[in-house]
């Protein structure tokens, strides 16, 4: 290897550089690489020397990864020149220098983001919250107007106790006779201040309510119609069970956080302020004394809290644990009850209970310790101001009325604290709530909607793919395809697993966008018009047909929700779906769906064919969409789907390759690639991919036979 | 449009459509849409379960074959609407209700909330029963306060 040191005299910059963040030993290290016009330039560590080669354009760079560790490899030929090794947190610079090498330029239509990185929720995010209750700006304002209002109401009850006690029962005690006058105003005055404080805290507790069960409601709709709109990559990368417990529950816990906890901290605080102000115009020392302890006490219960919050924080873990293990088995209790493994499932239950139960035996110990905890800090607290207290009354800086009012105040403040000391775990958890519900709002889908779409022209069904390429993530499943379809024309797709046949379909429907070329339908490139635009010409037929709780009227209309009653029959009719619904006991009000009338297979799918054909789609798409049925099931569906393909562009995928006779040319596919194109009869005459995939499945039929 | 068949009931008491002069044939009248349109789209299926004749409307009917293809309908349709909840056994399910209806007072036990079905107009209900009859609330608010009360706790 020579080191001609002197190219770099010219403070060259790198077309693309590269972090080594892996040693060629394998360890983690901080070399570079870099990319110039005429050479590689690489060191192994900030003190090492630069090593390098010239380039030449017989090199050649091979890239691959495994367990996050991506391997670079500089060939000349079939020789290996130089290997690098980086993890794929280098990722978008490993791509860009993989570009620049191959393109000459790092400009790319579809610059893939970095894989998003956890952080921890701040609780700024609940700011965010505030877009969605602006419009309800005005009650919100009303809301904190009553709630100073009750507060205050409530305060006023332990001011009178004040004239009770130094203007009736002390100087009763003294030998004076009571004023029956005076005690009726004042106790006049103590059923006033309940029924006011009754009547604001109902109205500002319902109206606050009312506001928070709202702002929860447009959260929860704005939510789900943004989730609807993104594409099918974020559906594949989520949990069902995770997006429905972000927008069924998450939503719901905000709510009650707006309406209860910040309601109550927002009337604790006031409160504070209100009494300070007020015990402070009483007798300031008495006051300060009174106050001093409260930080104190608040501190100690947050510690108390925190140590719990960690032990919950567990509980809810093993109880994770215990319903995964339910949600494991009972979906898949066919296969436990074939396999005769009930016993090891209750096991496998038990123990999780188990644990469940220790971990719990172990934060109860604490938790039972909590309550008579809060109490006890808070008698303390009480304990001082009734010392101090007695000392001034002695003094006679101030009266016995002063002391009870006091204590009547501070009384029904240590109370709050506890709840008070809860708001900071509270925050977080609505925080993090907020956070995972952004989540889905910020999303943007990777299937965008154009600037300025144009409108969809006639279509006749040609499609056009031109050099198309796509990845998904940095794995590339399909390569430089280009393929013609005419009008009306039927393409059967054929190819093992794997081969890219269903993503094909889903670029096809605009599930996913191209990553290289394009696709246009009738000349106009799909990323140039509305997606709902270009979707209602396409007809889907899957192989799992998917029936929502409806009628199965509903159910064939649902892509054309104004389709009439004939419409709707003449649509079952040629999926050759009438006579059995009209067997069913409702016949088209039947319930079908998750919940309604149990139908076959072959049922489910007619009727999914009966929808597609409503629509009178240009383009229809059939994804093995007869596998899922027995043979005979299967030459009553191809009827249907002969009836359904006439005079439309078709795409079919299907495992049996019999089922695609009839179309007109067939594509071979293979690891993202098309290998073959043409007829069945002009393929197998060629006895290549496609005679082989034919023959290997007619050997298999024919053992399937031979062994039945 | 008037169709040209004629359908009688033969001597095994079974209905029999003959379709342009050709030999009867013993067959069903079915409702295709028996809820939200019972008049329309009505099927003459024949035993193997493929329709014979369809009638996309009573009304495109001769008065003759109207009353023919009625009376078969009629000895198929069995659901009974319901006038009363006289007594519910239990507030949960399964739950025996003993109710009025324009065919007698009778007994219908509800398996599940589930089984209660609101149909389009949100106040006409399908109630089935664990044997599976149907019965049928036309209008839950123009029932009884005693009954309204009763059902509401199952809806």
């Amino acid at each position: 290897m020579d080191r001609p040191t002197s190219i770099f005299a010219d403070a060259e910059l790198p077309l693309a550089q590269l972090s080594l963040d892996i040693n060629a030993d394998g360890r983690f290290a901080a070399g570079e690489l870099q990319l110039h016009t005429r050479h590689w330039r690489w060191r192994a560590g900030p003190e090492s020397d630069w090593a390098a080669i010239e380039r030449q354009s017989t090199h050649r760079l091979k890239e691959r990864d495994h367990g996050g560790v991506a391997t670079l490899d500089l060939m000349d030929g079939d020789t290996l020149l130089q290997r690098w090794h980086c993890t794929l947190a280098q990722h978008t610079e490993l791509r860009a220098l993989l570009r620049v090498f191959e393109h000459g330029h790092a400009q790319s239509d579809d610059d893939l983001p970095d894989p998003e990185v956890e952080t921890p929720p701040s609780t700024w995010v609940l700011l965010r919250l505030w877009r969605f209750a602006c419009p309800y700006r005005w009650q919100l304002l009303l809301g904190f107007v009553l709630t100073l209002a009750s507060t205050a109401a409530t305060l006023v009850p332990p001011y009178l106790t004040i004239p009770l006690m130094d203007d009736v029962l002390i100087p009763f005690q003294n030998g004076q006779a009571i004023d029956p006058v005076l005690v009726g105003w004042l106790l006049g005055g103590l059923l006033g201040a309940g029924l006011l404080a009754w009547g604001l805290g109902w109205a500002r507790t319902w109206l606050l309510a009312l506001v928070s069960e709202r702002i929860a409601a447009d959260l929860r709709t704005s939510a789900f119609e943004h989730l609807l709109g993104l594409s099918l990559d974020y559906f594949g990368a989520k949990r069902t069970g995770d997006l429905m417990a972000r927008i069924g529950s998450e939503t719901d816990r905000l709510s009650v956080f707006l309406s209860l906890h910040a309601l109550d901290f927002a009337t604790d605080v006031l409160m504070l302020g209100m009494t300070s102000v007020i015990l402070f115009s009483i007798n300031p020392w008495l006051a300060l004394v009174t106050l001093l302890p409260l930080p104190f006490i608040a501190w100690m219960i947050h510690l108390v809290r925190d140590r719990l919050r960690t032990g919950f924080e567990k509980v809810d873990r093993v109880w994770g644990d215990v319903t995964s293990v339910l949600a494991d088995t009972i979906p898949g209790i066919r296969v436990v009850k074939a396999f005769a493994q009930e016993r090891r499932e209750a096991q496998r239950f038990k123990t999780a209970n188990q644990h469940n139960l220790e971990v719990n035996d172990r934060i109860n110990k604490t938790w039972s310790l909590f309550t008579p905890t809060v109490t006890l800090l808070t008698d303390i607290g009480l304990l001082v101001v009734w010392g101090f207290g007695i000392w001034q009354v002695s003094q006679g800086d101030i009266t016995v009325g002063v002391l009870t009012a006091f204590i009547a105040y501070i009384g029904r403040f240590y109370g709050r604290l506890d709840s008070m000391s809860r708001i900071v775990s509270v925050t977080q958890k609505a925080a993090a709530g907020a956070k995972r519900i952004f989540d889905i709002l910020d999303h943007q889908s990777s299937v965008p909607e154009p600037a300025d779409p144009l409108p969809m022209p006639p279509v006749t069904g040609a499609l056009r793919l031109d050099r198309v390429g796509f990845r998904y993530g940095s794995r590339s499943v399909i390569r430089d395809l280009s393929l013609d379809i005419r009008p009306g024309e039927m393409i059967g797709l054929v190819g093992h697993s794997g081969s890219g046949k269903s993503t094909l379909v889903n670029l096809l429907c605009r599930f996913y966008d191209v990553s290289e070329g394009r696709i246009l339908a009738d000349g106009v490139d799909l990323r140039q018009v509305r997606v709902a635009d270009y979707r209602q010409h396409i007809g889907l037929v899957l192989q799992e047909p998917f029936l929502f709780f409806g009628s199965v009227a509903d159910n064939i209309a649902y892509g054309r929700p104004g389709a009439t009653r004939e419409q709707i029959v003449a649509a079952a009719r040629a999926a050759h779906a009438h006579d059995f619904i009209l067997r069913l006991p409702h016949g088209y009000d039947s319930l079908v769906g998750e919940r309604g009338q149990g139908l076959s297979g072959g049922e489910r799918q007619r009727i999914s064919i009966a929808r597609a054909l409503l629509i009178d789609p240009k383009i229809l798409i059939l994804d093995e969409a007869t596998s899922a049925v027995d043979t005979e099931t299967e030459k009553e569906i191809q009827k249907a789907l002969d009836n359904l393909v006439q005079g439309r562009t078709t795409i079919a995928i299907a495992h049996r390759l019999s089922t695609l006779r009839k179309a007109d040319r067939l594509v071979v596919m293979d690891r993202g690639e098309i290998v073959e194109v043409g007829p069945h009869d002009e393929l197998m005459a060629r006895e290549g991919h496609y005679w082989r995939l034919y023959q290997a499945q007619l050997r298999h039929e024919k053992e399937l036979q031979e062994a039945a | 449009m008037s169709t040209d068949f004629t359908l009688e009931r033969n001597s095994a008491g079974r209905w029999c459509l003959s379709l342009g002069g050709q030999a009867s044939e013993p067959v069903q009248a079915v409702r295709s849409f028996p809820l939200s349109a019972p008049d329309e789209a009505i099927g003459l299926v024949g035993d193997d379960g493929h329709e014979r004749l369809h009638i996309p409307h009573l009304n495109t009917l001769s008065a003759a074959q109207r009353e023919a293809v009625t009376a078969a309908l009629a000895e198929r349709d069995f659901c009974p609407r319901i006038s009363r909840i006289r007594s519910v056994s239990t507030f949960a399910t399964p739950s025996t209700w003993v109710v009025d209806t324009d065919r007698g007072t009778t007994e219908l036990v509800l398996k599940g909330e589930e089984d209660i079905r609101r149909l389009r107009e949100r106040s006409r209900l399908l109630i089935t029963s664990a044997h599976g009859v149907v019965f049928e609330i036309p209008d839950s608010a123009a029932l009884d306060r005693a009954s309204r009360k009763l059902l509401e706790r199952f809806l």
